[in-house]
């Protein structure tokens, strides 16, 4: 893919991320369950918290600060993801040279 | 449908993880072998597309949301075994940067969604495209039945750790689960739908044989 359609698509992606503070904010299907047959409770909380709900720390705006964390996520994400397959890519374009040899 | 901690007991965490380390961890070695370098940035942008989705939560039934979990789209695009390490490395930084989902429970969620989500729709969709052959409805049919089996069975093996952990009954759990998901998975085949659509209209080689040749 090109660099092209690849910034198309990570364009894509903020944009929806930008829609994020339109999202449902009703508990979704486990949280549902988990109220309804009162096992909620058991969940605790994350030994440590960076951008936790989506919502970016220390901005008063709350639609500001979501879609912030959303385009914070989208480009780590892209960048984890598109780390490990360039490095699982070029492993095996070593050995293929290799082999060639 | 991500799972925090507390959840799930010892036992159903260990071998949750151990099922997440071997099903991608041999897409790992998979991909290693076969992956070529244009696929390279298409993954890094359908992880980055699906993340951005999933927090897309839409509205079900009475009080209760859904969102995209992206199987089906990433096998569609990436095929089966770069697909399930998509969906794990949205999983991974959900765990660790926003605290969706639990650190300790990161295996059970990788299990569900990344691994069981993705296959489960590369196994219907496969079978159904057999049955359907290649014609646009029975391709289009094939892609929703797809992404909806995939969330609702993701969603029997979470209920099936939750029963398992002790949380709540089985007779309990799996149907309420269940049922909720295949609301859910109502919203994920729409989605999967349109974007594999929008795709094949801009870009058809994107969505060319990978899901059909497995690679």
């Amino acid at each position: 893919m090109s660099k092209r359609w690849s910034v198309v698509g990570l364009v894509s992606a903020v944009l929806v991320a930008s829609l994020a503070p339109l999202a449902s904010s009703f508990p979704d299907g486990l949280e549902r369950v988990a109220e309804d047959q009162s096992f909620l409770d058991l969940a605790h909380g994350a030994p440590f918290e960076a951008i936790p709900d989506y919502v970016f720390p220390g901005v008063p705006n709350e639609a500001l600060a979501t879609i912030l964390a959303g385009i914070v996520g989208v480009l780590m994400v892209f960048g984890l993801t598109y780390g490990l397959a360039h490095l699982l890519q070029h492993r095996r374009a070593d050995k293929t040279l290799r082999e060639e040899r | 449908m991500h799972i925090p901690d507390g959840f799930l007991n010892v036992a159903t965490t260990a071998a949750s993880w151990a099922g997440a380390v071997g099903g991608v961890g041999y897409g790992v070695h998979r991909v290693k072998r076969e992956l070529s370098e244009r696929l390279v940035p298409l993954m890094g942008v359908t992880a980055a597309f699906i993340f951005a989705a999933q927090m897309l939560n839409f509205t079900v039934a009475g009080g209760t949301s859904g969102h995209l979990l992206g199987g089906a789209l990433a096998m569609l695009l990436l095929g089966p075994w770069a697909g399930s390490i998509v969906i794990t490395a949205v999983l991974v930084v959900q765990a660790l940067v926003f605290q969706d989902g639990g650190v300790l429970a990161l295996g059970a969620n990788i299990l569900n969604m990344a691994v069981v989500g993705v296959w489960a729709s590369y196994g219907v969709y496969r079978l159904l495209q057999r049955l359907l052959g290649a014609r646009a409805w029975g391709r289009t049919t094939a892609t929703f039945v797809a992404a909806w089996c995939s969330v609702v069975l993701s969603s029997l093996v979470a209920a099936s750790e939750l029963a398992l952990s002790g949380v709540s009954p089985w007779a309990l759990v799996v149907p309420a689960m269940v049922g909720v998901h295949m609301l859910i998975g109502i919203g994920e085949g729409l989605i999967t739908v349109a974007v594999a659509s929008f795709v094949r209209g801009v870009r058809p080689d994107l969505l060319s044989l990978r899901a059909e040749t497995g690679a």
